[in-house]
């Protein structure tokens, strides 16, 4: 820790040692609560035009080829008489993927709560350098600007979907995406690698050298284990995205042929010879699969705690949670080749991938069943936090399984790129993430803004949500069994689906109402910052050590000495004590065992 | 005009919710003197009866997905020889998630419901037990395993293709936005290709090595044409962007990558004509009649012309973004009998003669 920091809150216990100007407090902050602030915030509005996307393309899919005034309001000359252009329609569906798993689920998540958590839970002044941390938000801050500003190209943003395969974005003449919509996405890809490598790098650092005295890595809570292995998963696998987008905009800018060999398009045969697109692939699903586990990774570190602290017992089983956490880590890096079964790669690689995945079920299952037993013979305390979190372990559950049908190559082959992908990945990974994120912020509102988040709209924002995020991805999984592909503008080309339209117009019906209900939650999280009501220190009656420090926030956390670790952050209704919680920093009782797990 | 709409909308929606917010606040402000935003005992009850309810849904919605769309010809119809045990590996796969699945939301559900909180009750400090933990450990081992040996077993027969079936071999060829077949000829040997080849004037299309004499009696197609019980190799190819190749009917998908050949192989069992008199084709394809005709309906009374009648045919649909009319990739594919493709075949022109000088 900076000597800084550590003067600073000894100097002076209102933590106003220097004059702070608004800028420095609020803009160019090196103070990782304020930091997270930005990004939750930065999140929040990312989050805002990602689900906005979504509901256009799914009132297209319901009703296509209908005029709708939301299209002719918000897309313009993408929508003539306010018909979804078919080009817009992959703009969207590729912006929207984008946008949820990097700037939201990403950013958002990881990007706030270990900021926020990560000093606080393990007693430290600050991240172990201020200054990269601000620069990490403000290179995620210059990227989600020019990921938005994409938007606005005139032949269109980019539209290969998420993954971006080439040739197709690598070949402007084959999409109007793929010219300056898809450069501004490789740049504001790059400029994003650049901020959550530096954003990894300082949570490793942070919580191998800042842990408070006592806080040994065994006493860490569950959501640092998270966060700090997702911050190692990143390390490892970003750069490679990083390295796949340069040889990208190579091919793209300066003739090079890394993934293009043999091109006819246009009337004309391109000068590519000798790369593969399958090379690509390889490239970017070395990240891409990593990354749904940097997405959830930190949602169970933040559903544990949450889980623990509300059902007022210990987590069950928390170095298994620990050892799950890492058998994910660690499998979660070599089992990309499941998104390739059928892109052309050797069949006998095919059978590695299928064991490798379907080896990830068992850490998971190992998770579920915990989460599952800590709330057996509970005392369940329903706050919104909580009520996501079931939520999240039973989306988790349901969209986990179908990935042992879709991990195994032999039927991946019939569902591959259908719905039921579609249906898998947002439950598992999208839903869970999502509902771990807002479990985060009902959870930790109080520790950002010393203020409450309004706890009935909290109820009313779960519920709504839960029924509609069931309703629009359950009947997903069966028109994608019926063989319907995913990314296609309109179905009324294939008779073949006729009879699953009603079935699109049922999943729109509940994605629209699970998208309007969250303006519930943005009312509340906005009017609440403002005028909810006053929080107490320790509200939810947590173990963990940043309900030790003051509710208004200051530089360097602790108004005095860092407190000392004696304890795991799980001792809920220990026996022989009088309360039903024993924070960290409480000493042993005489004669008091340390329970550890 | 729309957006001063939307934005009065949005208003009304605030003020309701601040109104509900208000009442909230009125209704608990007798019994409530706790600190403010943490669940009080009353909310514990009704989250936990709402949790047993939100139990039923998920159990209803999931009979009903499966009552209402369960048995897609699709899922149990299959028209290849490897077919049946793709499927028959897909209900083992769907039996087993369809039992922990119930299992575990019941659990998760009823714990949530039957521990719900209540003050001055404490809650049993359990923290560890490896007996259970090693259970739950391992009947996921035991079970994956089998599940892995399977469908390992499975897409190694699928994959392995058996040169010594004697298979046809057809060439499948995809540009933005459609698919071209390529047949043999009588040496059943594609001749060599290469898209630098194409010379759209003299109609090579494929860019066909017109030196090669193996590609002298290939033959080019807009329809995929197969005789029945007769094993095929596809070899893929793509022109420009990555393509897939998905032939749901018969469980078959592969990638097209511009360039390199990648390859699938199956046999047909069954002819059109033969799957559309299952019955469940039959009424398969009345019911989507039956939609089409009241779709006709709408579009009459605007004015429009009315959709045809549908009639089965076994497809080929892209199933990798391609573009923008990706959602319109398709060629029809026919099964047949042997003596009705010789006739087909032989009707189609060879690429020495397709060839414009």
């Amino acid at each position: 820790m900076s000597a800084h920091a550590d003067n600073h809150a000894h100097d002076d216990d209102h933590g106003h040692h220097h004059k702070e100007t608004f800028v420095t407090k609020y803009i160019f902050s090196q103070d990782h609560k304020m930091i997270a602030k930005q990004y939750l915030v930065t999140g929040t509005i990312m989050g805002v035009i990602g689900v906005l996307m979504s509901m256009m393309f799914r009132l297209q899919i319901a009703w296509p080829e209908e005029p709708n005034v939301l299209f002719e309001a918000l897309l313009g000359k993408w929508a003539p008489d306010g018909v979804m252009d078919a080009d817009i329609y992959l703009a969207l569906v590729t912006i929207h993927g984008t946008i949820m798993v990097f700037f939201v689920l990403t950013a958002g998540l990881s990007g706030t709560f270990s900021n926020l958590l990560i000093p606080l839970q393990i007693g430290a002044r600050d991240m172990a350098s201020g200054f990269l941390n601000m620069v990490s938000y403000w290179l995620f801050f210059v990227s989600c600007i020019i990921m938005v500003s994409s938007l606005f190209v005139e032949a269109g943003p980019a539209a290969a979907g998420w993954t971006i395969y080439p040739p197709l974005s690598a070949l402007p003449m084959a999409q109007g995406g793929s010219g300056m919509g898809m450069t501004l996405w490789l740049v504001s890809m790059a400029i994003f690698i650049a901020s959550s490598l530096l954003g990894s790098l300082n949570y490793v650092v942070t919580v191998i050298n800042l842990r408070t005295k006592g806080m040994s890595m065994t006493r860490l809570p569950l959501t640092i284990w998270a966060f700090f292995v997702t911050a190692i998963i990143g390390i490892i696998s970003f750069p490679v995205l990083l390295s796949a987008a340069l040889l990208l905009i190579m091919d793209r800018s300066f003739g090079t042929s890394f993934f293009l060999s043999d091109i006819f398009i246009q009337g004309e045969v391109l000068h590519y010879q000798g790369g593969s697109p399958v090379l690509f692939e390889h490239l970017f699903w070395f990240l891409g699969h990593p990354e749904v586990y940097i997405v959830i990774l930190p949602a169970m570190g933040l559903v544990s705690e949450i889980m623990a602290s509300n059902s007022r017992k210990p987590i069950f089983g928390y170095r298994a949670m620990i050892a799950s956490i890492l058998a994910i880590a660690f499998l979660s890096t070599i089992v990309w080749g499941h998104h390739m079964f059928v892109s052309g790669m050797n069949p006998f690689l095919g059978s590695v991938f299928t064991f490798t995945t379907l080896l990830i079920a068992i850490p998971s299952a190992v998770k579920a069943f915990n989460w599952i037993t800590t709330l057996w013979k509970g005392n369940l305390q329903m706050n919104p936090a909580m009520l996501f979190s079931i939520g999240f372990v039973s989306t988790f559950i349901t969209g986990g399984l179908t990935g042992i049908i879709l991990g195994d190559s032999a039927l991946d082959i019939n569902v591959h790129d259908t719905y039921f992908v579609v249906a898998h990945f947002h439950l598992v990974m999208g839903i869970s993430a999502l509902y771990g994120m807002f479990a985060g912020i009902y959870h930790w509102f109080p520790k950002m803004f010393g203020r409450m988040l309004n706890k009935n709209l909290g109820y009313i924002h779960f519920w709504i949500t839960a029924v509609c995020a069931y309703g629009v991805f359950f009947p997903m999984h069966f028109i994608g069994m019926a063989g319907l592909p995913r990314r296609y503008y309109t179905n009324s080309n294939f008779p073949l689906f006729d009879d699953l339209a009603n079935v699109n117009v049922v999943i729109t019906i509940f994605a629209l109402v699970g998208g309007v209900v969250q303006i519930v939650y943005l009312y509340n999280f906005f009017v609440s910052i403002f005028f909810g009501k006053k929080a107490t220190q320790n509200p939810w009656k947590s173990t963990t050590l940043e309900w030790t420090t003051p509710v208004e926030h200051i530089h360097g956390n602790w108004p005095g000495e860092i407190p000392h670790v004696f304890r795991w952050a799980y001792d809920y209704s220990k026996p022989g004590h009088d309360v039903d919680f024993v924070p960290q920093n409480i000493p042993l009782k005489e004669g008091e065992e340390e329970l550890q797990h | 005009m729309t957006a001063l709409l939307t934005i009065i909308v949005l208003v009304f929606i605030l003020i309701a919710i601040w109104q509900m917010v208000k009442i909230f606040d009125l209704a608990q402000a007798k019994n409530e003197n706790t600190t403010a935003g943490v669940a009080t005992d009353k909310d514990n009850t009704l989250n936990g009866y709402l949790m047993m309810g939100f139990l039923a849904f998920i159990y209803i919605i999931t009979i009903v997905s499966f009552v209402k769309w369960g048995d897609l010809p699709l899922m149990s119809n299959s028209a290849s020889e490897h077919g049946p045990t793709i499927d028959n590996l897909m209900v083992i796969s769907m039996v087993i998630i369809f039992i922990v699945q119930t299992i575990t939301q019941f659990l998760l559900h009823y714990f949530a419901y039957k521990y719900k909180g209540e003050k001055g009750k404490k809650a049993l400090f359990f923290a560890d037990n490896n007996k259970l933990e090693a259970i739950w450990t391992i009947i996921p081992v035991i079970v994956l395993a089998g599940l892995i040996i399977y469908g390992l077993s499975t897409w190694i027969n699928i994959m392995g293709v058996d040169e010594s079936d004697d298979p046809l071999v057809v060439e499948l060829y995809a540009q933005q936005f459609n698919w071209k077949a390529r047949y043999a000829g009588a040496d059943n040997t594609l001749g060599k290709a290469n898209v630098r080849l194409i010379d759209i004037d003299r109609a090579n299309i494929l860019g066909l090595d017109e030196s090669d004499p193996n590609a002298q009696d290939d033959v080019i197609t807009t329809e995929l044409h197969l005789p029945v019980g007769r094993p095929v190799l596809f070899k893929m190819r793509s022109q420009d962007v990555l393509h897939s190749a998905y032939m749901p009917h018969f469980r078959a998908q592969m990638n097209c990558v511009p360039g390199m050949i990648t390859q699938f192989g199956f046999t047909p069992t069954v002819t059109t004509a033969d799957m559309r008199q299952t019955p469940q084709m039959v009424e398969k394809v009345l019911n989507i009649n039956n939609i089409r005709v009241e779709n006709s309906k709408k579009l009459i009374a605007k004015g429009e012309d009315a959709l045809e009648r549908y009639e089965f045919d076994y497809l080929l649909l892209c199933n990798k973004i391609c573009g923008k009319s990706h959602y319109n990739m398709q060629m029809k594919i026919v099964v047949e009998t042997q003596e009705e493709y010789d006739a087909w075949i032989a009707e189609q022109k060879e690429f020495k003669n397709s060839l414009v000088n």
